[in-house]
């Protein structure tokens, strides 16, 4: 049947939503040059027999040509659906984790992804610097509302030394703990370079604790 | 950032492709010469009128608008009368990703198909939705719900068992007085996972 590969593609894609895997195995590689290779199949009978219906007036091939014809849609649906859906993952990934992908993702992205996501890059940065008074506006930033401009962090992962906005230059070691603006810390807590220190109030009891307690005593009430 | 689909499925939606791959079962009205291997018990080139095959939808649906159809398609049983009683009777003891993982998506599909009875699936799938909509609800604000839950719902249902969850699970935290602190990226967690595990693996 038409159309098997061009589904089989979708499905991967529908089965890993979160990563992006394209050179993984060439499996996909393979999968889109089979799907390209029917496309042509049908393309090239359809002209044939477009030809004999022209020349023959042989209008009993008609039918043929419609499924075939309906057949290659679909393909062409399938193949730029799967394209498609990659860029809209990058583009997510530009707003959660920044300007630089990790090298995770960088090597599952072909050529033509790489040079997309710095376009991408390019025109965002544009617009952002386009905004604001004289230094732009990083939209980026400030995904939570804040409330404080410090916050105190701990370092995870050696990451070594970080130029802050006045200059002050700042040696980011393993398992040391920095007070920092929040906006220099907020893309290294997304990347997992840095971690926030929650501080838990003690005053009030959690909700979470308190609903836990009131479904026991649901539960017991229900026996 | 989510860039937000649209509810009516787009040339790109993913699920909607993977719905439309349902097979449905189709007479043959017109003969189609060279596409005999269509049907694995045709012997002969062409494919005859009167051939019984299974055409997927995105094929099946097409050839019937056609001008002058090629096809005539018969509706999968569960969107007809017997399963449609099923659903009345009571929808929310069935597993319905069992019926189809797709139902929903399928079932808008699939009611452009009969003429006769395009009112009564629309109607049928809306008080299915509606009746099983308290079910997921309810679920989804259970901290305690089991995980398996989400394989049981079909997708559509899924997804908003999905978001119902994570909404508690935000709510929770901003009673808590919360929602000020900074988290890694769901991303960045997910790859050191797969780092750990191929750490472990070797």
């Amino acid at each position: 049947m038409y159309g098997r590969k061009g589904f089989k593609l979708i499905s991967e894609l529908d089965l890993y939503s979160d990563i992006l895997p394209f050179n993984v195995g060439c499996m996909i590689e393979a999968l889109i040059k089979e799907v390209l290779q029917e496309m042509q199949s049908l393309y090239d009978a359809n002209v044939a027999n477009s030809n004999a219906i022209r020349n023959d007036n042989n209008m009993a091939l008609l039918p043929s040509v419609q499924l075939r014809h309906i057949a290659l849609k679909r393909n062409k649906r399938c193949i730029l659906a799967y394209i498609y859906n990659r860029m809209r993952k990058l583009k997510e990934l530009r707003w959660e984790l920044g300007s630089i992908l990790p090298p995770e993702i960088n090597t599952n992205l072909i050529n033509a992804e790489v040079q997309w996501f710095q376009s991408y890059n390019k025109s965002l940065a544009k617009y952002m610097r386009s905004l604001g008074e004289d230094h732009g506006f990083n939209l980026t930033t400030n995904m939570v509302p804040p409330k404080t401009l410090y916050v105190e962090v701990k370092c995870v992962e050696d990451f070594g030394k970080l130029e802050l906005d006045d200059g002050q230059v700042i040696l980011l070691k393993k398992n040391t703990y920095h007070l920092l603006p929040r906006s220099v810390c907020e893309p290294l807590i997304r990347q997992g370079i840095l971690e926030h220190k929650k501080y838990v109030s003690m005053e009030f009891p959690s909700y979470e604790q308190e609903t836990q307690t009131i479904q026991l005593r649901s539960i017991k009430s229900d026996d | 950032m989510a860039c937000c689909q649209s509810y009516i499925p787009d040339y790109f939606a993913i699920t909607d492709i993977l719905s439309t791959e349902e097979r449905i079962s189709c007479k043959i009205e017109v003969e189609l010469p060279g596409l005999g291997f269509l049907d694995s018990s045709c012997q002969s080139e062409n494919l005859k009128v009167g051939t019984k095959v299974e055409f997927p939808l995105w094929l099946a649906e097409p050839l019937k608008n056609l001008q002058n159809s090629v096809v005539s398609v018969d509706i999968p049983k569960i969107y007809k009368e017997g399963y449609r009683q099923i659903l009345e009777a009571d929808a929310e003891v069935i597993v319905l990703s069992k019926w189809n993982p797709f139902y929903y998506e399928l079932g808008m599909h699939v009611r452009k198909l009969s003429d006769r009875d395009y009112e009564i699936i629309t109607e049928s799938l809306l008080q299915t939705f509606k009746s099983r909509f308290q079910l997921v609800m309810d679920w989804s604000q259970n901290a305690m719900s089991d995980p398996t839950l989400s394989i049981q719902l079909p997708r559509l249902e899924r997804d908003l068992f999905l978001i119902g969850q994570q909404a508690k699970i935000r709510l929770v935290e901003w009673l808590k007085m919360g929602t000020n602190e900074l988290v890694v990226s769901e991303i960045t967690t997910n790859l050191k996972k797969r780092k750990r595990e191929q750490y472990e693996f070797d």
